[in-house]
């Protein structure tokens, strides 16, 4: 075996599926541009840009908790010296993602009231599970040699986690991390039914009053949004996950 | 070197290494041999602590392990495992300078070193150094494997079936640059395999476990001369025997000082240094020494003339420093009774004969 790299499958599918979007999103450009949807859509072009900045705010901040949080709480679950703890607790959070996103909006503002902090606090919660489970089953997945040897050559524990164990499960976190944001970025328009703001405002208004210039222009926005972030997540991990560890390199 | 006192090491109810004492000497490679579960693995690990006895002690250098902190210990210790554990988010050169980082040497002279490590196993420093492991194959990444243990320059070497999971053809090698290493560095090894033949191949002494027990702990000749008892015997094989010959050197079973002849000699000085010597055929060598090809006696009857004019090719000859499995694979495969033994220069240094060979395989057993 040489250094050739070969392209992973699951790249060229990568690939296939924004092509796709794309498509799509030109699809859906000519006929909002036909259909006059695009000139009702301009009219609240302030709003989107306002409402654009307070959607991203949202994602940023519960996205940042989820990650600072999430990863020391996936490390702990992983640890073999937990026994049958970890995985028990690993299932009690994956039982966890079946609830759904209105539900934990509804608690959480039964909980913090109204406005940015319960819906801050519930895509936070609802953004923690992926990063939780794939810290875990990146973690576990690290072969057992790999462990050996790093023992055996006199690493401790604390050096064992960062040099070996970390590193190893970067990729399968850093997806963790892509999944969470995907689905923090499409779960944000529900903030505004607790008064947390965002692109939500236009979409629900948009509903409420028939108004399809007035929906698209939260919709659109929104779905952009989604596949950027995506998009920007699959490049940070892409680039950020070192060579040695990277099925896509 | 490293010396076991009564090391026991018990699970629940059972007894993974039972009593176990012995000793190896500084520059030795002893392997611990035996079928899977024997307690040879457990018995190597409880040297760097992986595994904690449940009695007896270790010593290495004169001091007890269990006085040193674990990790500081490891990092004294030299430890490759058959699964290789390379690091893959580490390249080459990182992954071998692992201990020697931990232990706070010199960035610069540490790198340098693994290149010089790299090159002792033929892999170019300038083409591997920057690679990262999933970019070798699996017996570049063994090689690494053992280079990495090696970094930090620790007399201990603990291997656990270093080269179990690599093909033949490319663990003979393996096996080979390790010996060079091993002559080149003089570490005391300890080395699990349960390979008869890798064991003969690399053991200045092998220990042989049944069921935690060290069974026998002898050379390699001797194992294979005289088993202790029908376990070890059938452990080392039927063909135990045959496994010796690669342990002799052919200068070992070689008759020196042979009638030779050269190309103008005449027919009647051939025929009577054959018959003076009993021999049936005589090599015939040019003027330094060097092996031309051989004159028979049945040939030569009745002829006249010069050797020269007369001599056979010699199908092959063996070199003296060669091992004896090599020299009596040759005769068998050239249906030859004896072969013409050379030194490095390809000069005449004597011969070997089937019945020389017997006849020294045989002799410990004559002397019982």
């Amino acid at each position: 075996m040489t250094g050739a790299r070969t392209a992973h499958p699951m790249a060229a599918l990568a690939s296939l599926w924004r092509l796709v979007v794309l498509g799509l999103v030109f699809l859906l450009g000519i006929w909002a541009s036909a259909s006059g949807t695009l000139t009702a859509m301009m009219a609240y072009r302030e709003d989107i840009a306002f409402l654009t900045v307070q959607h991203l705010e949202l994602v940023a901040i519960s996205g940042a908790i989820a990650i600072v949080t999430g990863i020391p709480i996936g490390i702990l679950l992983a640890r073999r010296s937990l026994g049958m703890f970890g995985p028990v607790l690993a299932q009690i959070i994956n039982l966890g993602t079946t609830i759904p996103t209105l539900a934990i909006l509804a608690l959480a503002m039964t909980v913090l009231g109204l406005g940015a902090p319960p819906a801050i606090f519930g895509l936070a919660v609802l953004t923690l599970l992926p990063v939780v489970l794939n810290t875990v089953s990146g973690l576990r997945s690290v072969p057992p040699a790999l462990i050996e040897a790093a023992r055996g050559m006199g690493m401790t524990p604390a050096q064992i986690l960062f040099q070996v164990e970390i590193p190893n499960a970067l990729f399968v976190m850093a997806a963790g991390i892509r999944t969470a944001l995907a689905i923090n970025v499409g779960t944000v328009p529900l903030a505004f039914l607790i008064g947390g703001g965002g692109l939500g405002e236009l979409i629900f208004t948009g509903i409420d009053l028939m108004d399809t210039g007035l929906l698209l222009a939260g919709a659109i926005p929104t779905a952009m949004l989604a596949v950027i972030v995506d998009f920007v997540a699959g490049q940070l991990q892409f680039w950020l996950v070192p060579r040695g560890v990277n099925p896509l390199r | 070197m490293i010396r076991l006192k009564n090391l026991t090491k018990i699970y629940g109810g059972t007894t993974a290494v039972d009593n176990v004492s012995m000793e190896v000497g500084a520059g030795e490679v002893c392997v611990l041999l035996g079928p899977s579960g024997c307690g040879k693995t457990t018995t190597m690990k409880m040297i760097n602590r992986l595994i904690e006895p449940s009695g007896g002690r270790i010593f290495i250098d004169g001091k007890d392990v269990t006085e040193v902190n674990p990790v500081e210990l490891r990092r004294s210790i030299g430890y490759v495992i058959q699964q290789i554990g390379l690091f893959p988010n580490k390249t080459v050169e990182d992954n071998i300078c692992v201990v020697p980082d931990m232990l706070g040497h010199d960035r610069k002279a540490s790198r340098r070193r693994a290149a010089e490590l790299l090159e002792m196993v033929n892999l170019e420093p300038a083409a591997y150094a920057k690679r990262y492991p999933k970019e070798l194959s699996g017996g570049q990444q063994q090689r690494v494997g053992v280079i990495r243990a090696l970094a930090a320059d620790p007399p201990v070497l603990l291997m656990d079936e270093p080269f179990g999971a690599i093909d033949p053809i490319n663990r003979e090698v393996i096996q080979d640059e390790f010996m060079k290493l091993q002559a080149a560095m003089k570490k005391t090894v300890i080395f699990v395999s349960h390979d008869i033949d890798e064991a003969v191949k690399m053991a200045s002494r092998i220990a042989i476990f049944r069921s935690g027990r060290l069974v026998q702990y002898d050379t390699p000749d001797n194992l294979l001369a005289h088993p202790i008892d029908s376990f070890v015997a059938d452990f080392v094989g039927q063909d135990r025997t045959l496994k010796r010959l690669r342990l002799i050197a052919v200068r070992e079973a070689m008759t020196p000082n042979p009638p030779s002849v050269a190309a103008d000699d005449s027919v009647e000085t051939a025929i009577s240094r054959m018959e003076s010597h009993g021999h049936a055929s005589v090599v015939m060598v040019g003027p330094h020494g060097k092996v031309l090809g051989f004159v028979r006696l049945e040939a030569l009857r009745g002829k006249r003339g010069k050797v020269g004019e007369h001599y056979e090719k010699l199908t092959s000859v063996v070199r003296s420093d060669d091992n004896l499995r090599n020299a009596v694979s040759q005769m068998f495969s050239n249906d030859q009774s004896w072969l013409a033994c050379v030194d490095a220069d390809g000069l005449y240094e004597g011969y070997i004969t089937q019945r020389g060979i017997t006849h020294l395989l045989g002799a410990t057993y004559r002397d019982k």
